[in-house]
């Protein structure tokens, strides 16, 4: 359920820059607590850069970015610590440690974040959350020996490990194959609903953001192009959105074709 | 820690390569203030330093146990007619043994330990750069510097001595295998002979300056590795430049250190 007072991210006019190169510009946007808030773009549009200034890996150059009512960036690294204990973010590339088996590298966010967590405690979390992704055999594999769609999995149970309040998915079903996609996707819907989380998706995939959003946003030439809802922004009779979805559309059935 | 950007290219000119040089100095000065910032503050991840010590020993033993061998091998095999033409054949377990001591030892097992270890670290932390690892450590609330560089800086600088003794050991007993092929002696006399020519105001300064050529290593890697960009190919980038400045760099302080040294134990010239 949607909790419309309740803000869990807010951003007032968020800009951007690389050189002479406008990433973000006057970006606003709110996140609701339990929402998911669906951000498109083609690749190249900011997407990935947003998330980041989000996190506070990287600095905007100017703006607000408010998580659960502070400026993170005020804060200082300690304290901005404190409030990535409560995020979990998933990486494009799933950025898993590749010097780590699995089992470590769902240990090590535990470890980092309850330094007091017993081995058993932490040993049980790890196997009920590869549970939840339903990759339990893999506990002791290598990243090396994952495909894309298992990074991707183990990834995800790396950032939910911590039971975040605040998740942010950097493109979780890019790269794989219509079915995966779908099932990664009812994935993070059920997680989003057991914990009530809240979460910013990155997508431009739209069966992804079919079955995830609540609302969305589409970046366009560094500023936010479009907002609605997912049945809006399809059915809209706008030009540029008709040609971006029904491409995708195209696209997704040429994959689905091909499984 | 704000860092100046090297520039990348295929073609760079002179003035961009002089850039980069002042980048790069200035790069290692910056990260050099910040492990001496960060070394100290807990948690000290004793554990990480323990097992990154394992590894290097593990990953160097064989190479430089063939390399001092070798070394000591070859220096006694090239010094002994050259003695033996100044009749000063009683010399040369004497002089093998202070060359080892006091600057091949040292200089080589550094040279080595920075093409297998720099390179190494430049790699492995460049590739944790570019495919985030790094990134998804600091939203794990870990400070990456304190966790990765600060951890194998320490385990580079407390290692390094440690391969040099033994590497010195290996080199005299490949003197001594040099010298009975030519000529008997026994091993307690080459013994002896190697104690009775080395003093401690040798052995000092030759393993004191190895804690320096550790560290080098240590932080040219995690520099290069840690500051890495552009895909793979910023790895492999991070990967050789960090062996050819770490080189570099041991042979600079190399000349410096023994500078001091001389001027500080003015005996031992
Ligand atoms: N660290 C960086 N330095 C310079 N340019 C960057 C950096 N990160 C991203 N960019 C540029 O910003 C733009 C947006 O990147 P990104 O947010 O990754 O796009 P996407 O929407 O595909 O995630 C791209 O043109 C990219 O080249
Ligand atoms: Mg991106």
């Amino acid at each position: 359920m949607v909790m419309a007072n309740i803000r869990v991210v807010e951003i007032e006019n968020l800009s951007k820059r690389f050189d002479s190169l406008i990433v973000l510009e006057n970006i606003s946007l709110f996140v609701s607590r339990a929402e998911n808030l669906v951000i498109f773009g083609r690749s190249g549009q900011g997407k990935s850069v947003l998330l980041k200034c989000i996190i506070g890996l990287m600095p905007p150059d100017s703006g607000t970015i408010y998580i659960n009512g502070r400026n993170i960036l005020e804060l200082s690294l300690n304290e901005l610590n404190k409030v990535r204990k409560n995020i979990g973010f998933l990486f494009q590339g799933s950025a898993l440690y590749d010097s780590m088996t699995v089992k470590e590298n769902l240990s090590f966010p535990l470890k980092k974040i309850f330094p007091d967590m017993k081995q058993s405690e932490i040993d049980e979390k790890v196997k009920s959350t590869l549970e939840l992704v339903s990759l339990e055999d893999a506990i002791n594999k290598m990243p090396s020996e994952l495909s894309g769609g298992m990074k991707k999995r183990i990834g995800l149970a790396r950032s939910i490990i911590t039971d975040p309040e605040l998740m942010l998915y950097d493109e979780p079903t890019t790269g794989l194959d219509p079915i995966t996609t779908k099932e990664i996707s009812e994935l993070i819907i059920n997680l989003q609903k057991k914990l009530n989380m809240t979460s910013i998706v990155v997508t431009h995939d739209l069966i992804c953001a079919e079955i995830i959003a609540d609302r969305a946003i589409f970046l366009k030439d560094a500023r936010i192009a479009y907002e609605g809802k997912i049945s809006d922004l399809t059915s809209s009779k706008d030009l540029f959105l008709k040609n971006f979805f029904s491409n995708e559309i195209i696209h997704a059935k040429e994959e689905s074709i091909k499984v | 820690m704000k860092l100046p950007k090297v520039k990348y290219g295929r073609r760079l000119s002179y003035k961009e390569y002089l850039f980069n040089f002042f980048a790069t100095i200035t790069g290692l000065t910056i990260f050099n203030i910040e492990f001496i910032k960060q070394a100290f503050i807990p948690p000290y991840e004793i554990a990480e330093v323990k097992k990154h010590m394992d590894e290097l020993g593990v990953k160097t033993f064989g190479i430089v146990s063939v390399t001092g061998f070798i070394i000591g091998l070859v220096l006694a095999m090239q010094s002994q007619p050259v003695l033996a033409r100044f009749g000063a054949s009683d010399f040369l377990p004497g002089m093998v043994a202070l060359s080892v001591v006091r600057e091949l030892g040292p200089v080589i097992t550094a040279l080595i330990f920075a093409g297998r270890v720099s390179s190494g670290i430049g790699a492995e932390l460049g590739s944790m750069r570019v495919t985030e690892q790094i990134d998804a450590m600091e939203v794990s609330a870990v400070n990456p510097f304190k966790y990765l560089v600060v951890t194998r800086i320490i385990a580079t600088t407390m290692i390094l001595p440690i391969l040099t003794i033994y590497v010195i050991i290996i080199a005299l007993l490949g003197g001594y295998l040099a010298v009975i092929i030519v000529e008997s002696m026994s091993f307690e006399y080459y013994r002896f002979a190697v104690i009775n020519s080395v003093e401690f105001g040798d052995l000092i300064p030759g393993v004191a300056k190895t804690f320096v050529f550790g560290y080098i290593v240590g932080l040219v890697g995690c520099y290069k590795g840690f500051t890495a960009e552009g895909g793979t190919e910023g790895v492999g980038k991070a990967s050789t430049s960090s062996v050819v400045i770490a080189s570099l760099l041991i042979l600079i302080f190399d000349m410096i250190l023994v500078k001091i040294s001389l001027w500080l134990w003015p005996t031992l010239g």
